[in-house]
């Protein structure tokens, strides 16, 4: 939450307002470098958190499960079957664009898959990753 | 001709699938939040009090936490609320069997209105779960679900 707020804060922006990728990394990045100094993004570091199994839901053990090994690729949901856009940006610009939209998957997504929230450091390397680094 | 008069004869005896189309009154959040995870099912399919139970444990939402902010949900569950199936035809009220949330894919009305889909229809690697419309319902991501817009997941088309 205190995260939420303040990437909301250092974007200057109401929630509905169009953000770009790299905006989002800076406002986690800095948030992530107050509470650990020097922390750097990490793409590599984004990568293995996206295809870490970490075995609390049966069905949604991993990123992966829904949105394949590649996030340029479009997934499915494992429990509906919908078809689930690409996270890339590269392949569909909607992703990363909008601060309140970003914070509500990735808190639904963490709580769900990772079993808690993730912290600023982990957005910020998940980003780096899906920004560019696969 | 023949078949045109049996149909109007039977009409007035179920909500009929060709009756499903879109509502004017959706709100936003509708598609953007009820739609991110499976299609936004059409309102109808559950009577009221089904709806407002569903909508009021969203945190148990079928294996999967979908809590909303507090006016989303609001919104969403007068949405549902108002645009709900009456429970006379539906059938909820006696749906014992719908569950807990209850699942518009238990009432007696989709039973019924799906009793001739074949097992090997429902099983289909395709299909997954009875609750994914657009496996057969070709436009049910856009709320109609006309019948001439079925295709079986084999690719044959519905015949009744």
């Amino acid at each position: 939450m205190k995260t939420a707020i303040a990437v909301l804060f250092m974007l200057g922006m109401a929630s509905a307002q169009a953000a770009t990728p790299a905006e989002l990394l800076a406002g986690y990045r800095t948030t992530a470098a107050q509470q650990s100094a020097g922390f750097q993004p990490s793409a590599q570091r984004g990568a293995e958190f996206y295809v870490r199994n970490f075995g609390v839901s049966a069905k949604m053990p991993a990123c992966t499960n829904c949105h394949t090994d590649n996030p340029a690729q479009p997934g499915r949901h494992v429990v509906t079957d919908k078809s689930i856009k690409p996270l890339a940006p590269s392949a569909n610009a909607e992703r990363f664009s909008d601060p309140a939209k970003v914070e509500k998957w990735f808190k639904r997504n963490c709580t769900e898959v990772v079993g808690r929230e993730c912290n600023a450091a982990e957005k910020a390397d998940f980003i780096a990753y899906v920004t560019g680094g696969h | 001709m023949k078949k045109s008069l049996l149909l109007m004869a039977l009409l007035p005896l179920a909500a009929h699938a060709d009756d499903l189309r879109p509502l004017r009154d959706a709100p936003p959040a509708f598609q953007a939040e009820c739609a991110s995870c499976h299609v936004a099912f059409p309102p109808q399919l559950l009577a009221a009090d089904d709806w407002r139970r569903v909508m009021r444990s969203l945190d148990k939402h079928y294996g999967d936490n979908a809590s909303l902010d507090e006016k989303t949900r609001q919104l969403l569950e007068d949405f549902h609320v108002r645009n709900a199936g009456k429970a006379s035809k539906v059938g909820a009220g006696k749906t014992a069997q719908a569950g807990e949330p209850p699942r518009l894919t238990r009432t007696e009305w989709f039973q019924r209105e799906h009793r001739d889909v074949r097992q090997a229809d429902w099983t289909h690697v395709k299909v997954k779960t009875p609750a994914n419309c657009v496996a057969c319902h070709t436009k049910a991501a856009e709320g109609s679900y006309r019948e001439r817009e079925i295709v079986m997941p084999d690719g044959r088309r519905w015949e009744d």
